[in-house]
């Protein structure tokens, strides 16, 4: 079956410009209108998604073939990065149509968000170097202006930071692009991977290299280029929020990052040792600060950096497998517990960003200090909190233990047992941190003037409804066989395979 | 030596938007370092003594093979950059755009293009 491929930019992107324009010819009775649409959009990609899983399609934009023109690429881990993309823009476009009746301008709001959508659907399918970047950009320019969406004090000057960080990290990635056009004369991925062809990089190249992860890094928020995250993330609406550490980071950052290692350069094994030591480093540093924090979203905010360590150790340990020439079997059960991870902690850490908008919305506050006693008061979002917390600490049945349960295999079969030990070790503070915001927002004594605190029902608990249910039953992608071959075991081969993506793309 | 110049173009581009303290000066870094690879795209596509890559008469052409002659091969400079670049100005226009208004509203709100004294966030 054919899959309409441009339909992932475009249903969002067309939709995008339709927002203000609704918005301003029904004036005031537009909301409820902008809404539907809004959800209609985000609920017809997941669709597609959906019907995309296990299609391997590549699409010539206007019937140009390979060399000459733009190309979408739709394989396993396109899909796989597209549905989570999917999942958290459901989950965080139905939440936001009770939450942001706070704010003024949905329409507008909507419209940047359906922009974000299409950038990191763009970003996903590309298969021409340039025009991922311009997707990232387009995905980058809607996210600085819905971090400094409320206009206040603090949002502003998170924005401003973010701002200027990942503009510097989308010229390090043209630099990068351009220097590759450069040396290999091509802008295809596909292309360009046959040209470099799994011999070692030459010089202008290596430092092409180095450029795009230094510009990606800076997307991805890995330590040391992580300086931004913390003040934009938590800034942001909290809908905005959970796109953001959920999916964008990802999506612009870990996946462009690994489709360019591992399908257009080639791994070896000094990138894996970087890779490697990124995720080392961003897990414990970001795991260690986020223990310190009494903000509620800053606290979350730092998880995700750790969190995002786990999906780039996992696809480091895979890469020098793959390079030192050891057994692809377990370079596969490494990338499978990274790309696992990465789905997973977009499903979680989108839920726990939903619980704390909610707690927000209650109570006005995101200090852990001010608040207590909430469990009476919330008890949904108390739910729903505590499944993401067991999710993001990997207590099973949850699916955040099942994918760092395959990281740790992983690294132990491979020889790293001190990578499994630090592993372990991370979780084991992840816990602790995660038990401090059960204690102080939902045990504890009730503060006086959080007495008459209500929940907001309707669409925003149904929106972690979805994703808490998500969080129990993920697990069964990897125990059952059937599910982890067709979602799963694509995406990996995709990676495993490196260089022969090439090959297999331009021949189709 | 042309390709140096452009490397120190970015080097001061973003020296200046790490270091600086005010808000309008780092906004100027960001620009300059999108400048120098703007700069950078320019000269992979440059040919000393290129000619334009259009194809207008027939010498160019190699008759009835529907390709052109190895001559304008060999002396066409790359369209291709040119086209990139256009591209990447449209983009940081729109960045820039968004970049001073956030300035013009932190302004607003802090009365200071400072960026040492806007610091409500920290942790």
């Amino acid at each position: 079956m054919s899959i309409p491929l441009p339909a992932f930019i475009a249903i969002p992107l067309v939709m995008a410009f339709l927002m203000p324009l609704v918005g301003s010819l029904l004036g005031r009775k537009a909301n409820p209108v902008v809404t539907f649409l809004a959800n209609a959009a985000t609920i017809g990609v997941l669709f597609l998604a959906i019907v995309s899983i296990g299609n391997t399609e590549v699409y010539n934009v206007g019937k140009w073939p390979i060399p000459l023109g733009i190309n979408l690429v739709l394989d396993g881990l396109s899909s796989l990065v597209l549905l989570a993309i999917a999942v958290v823009s459901v989950a965080a476009m139905l939440f936001s149509a009770r939450y942001m009746e706070q704010y003024t301008a949905k329409a507008k709001y909507y419209c940047l968000f359906l922009l974000m959508v299409a950038g990191m659907n763009g970003v996903v399918l590309s298969g021409d170097i340039f025009n991922l970047f311009v997707f990232l950009e387009i995905a980058s320019i809607a996210s600085y202006a819905l971090v400094g969406f409320g206009c206040e004090h603090e949002e502003l000057e998170a924005s401003f930071k973010y701002m200027v960080l990942g503009c510097i990290a989308s010229t390090f990635v043209l630099f990068g692009v351009a220097l590759v056009y450069a040396q290999t004369g091509s802008l295809n991925m596909a292309q360009i991977g046959g040209i470099i062809g799994g011999e070692p990089l030459s010089g202008p190249l290596a430092f092409a290299l180095s450029m795009l992860v230094v510009g990606f890094g800076l997307k991805a928020a890995l330590v040391p280029f992580h300086a931004w995250l913390p003040d934009a993330h938590p800034s942001a609406p909290a809908p905005i929020s959970a796109m953001l550490s959920g999916v964008l980071i990802k999506a612009l950052g870990v996946y462009a990052l690994s489709r360019i290692i591992f399908n257009v350069f080639g791994v070896s094994e000094s990138i894996g040792w970087v890779l490697i030591g990124l995720g080392v480093v961003s897990m414990v540093i970001g795991v260690f600060l986020a223990v310190g924090q009494w903000d509620f979203k800053r606290l979350l905010a730092y998880h995700s950096i750790s969190q995002m360590g786990y999906v780039v150790l996992g696809l480091g340990i895979g890469a020098v497998i793959l390079a030192q020439g050891g057994n692809k079997a377990w370079a596969g059960l490494a990338i499978l517990g990274g790309l696992f991870h990465l789905i997973n902690h977009a499903v979680f850490k989108s839920l726990l960003f939903l619980t704390s908008g909610s707690v927000e919305m209650s109570t006005g506050s995101r200090q852990l200090k001010q608040m207590g006693g909430l469990a009476e008061k919330l008890p949904f979002t108390r739910t729903a909190c505590t499944v993401a917390s067991a999710s993001i600490s990997g207590i099973p049945p949850f699916n955040g233990f099942w994918s760092k349960l395959i990281l740790v295999i992983a690294a132990v079969q491979a020889g790293f047992y001190w990578l499994a030990a630090v592993t372990v070790l991370v979780s084991l503070v992840t816990l602790i941190s995660f038990l401090k915001i059960q204690r102080y927002v939902f045990l504890g004594e009730l503060p006086e003037k959080l007495e008459d605190t209500r929940e907001h029902r309707g669409s925003m608990l149904t929106a972690m409804a979805f994703l808490a249910c998500l969080c129990v039953l993920m697990g069964l992608l990897v125990i059952v066989p059937s599910l982890k071959s067709t979602i799963l075991d694509p995406a990996v081969d995709v990676l495993v395979e490196g260089l022969e993506y090439s090959s297999r793309i331009i021949n189709m | 030596m042309a390709y140096a110049l452009c490397l120190l173009l970015f080097m001061i581009g973003l020296y200046c938007a790490v270091v600086k303290k005010n808000m309008v000066k780092i906004v100027i870094g960001v620009l300059v370092m999108e400048y120098a690879v703007n700069i950078f795209l320019i000269m992979i596509g440059y040919r000393k003594d290129g000619i334009a890559p259009i194809v207008i008469n027939d010498d160019e052409l190699i008759t009835g093979a529907g390709k052109v002659s190895e001559f304008f091969v060999n002396n066409s400079v790359d369209p291709l950059p040119q086209a990139l670049v256009l591209t990447s100005i449209v983009i940081s226009l729109g960045s820039l755009a968004l970049m001073i208004a956030l300035c013009i509203r932190l302004y607003e709100k802090y009365g200071t293009f400072d960026i040492t004294q806007i610091r409500r966030l920290k942790g």
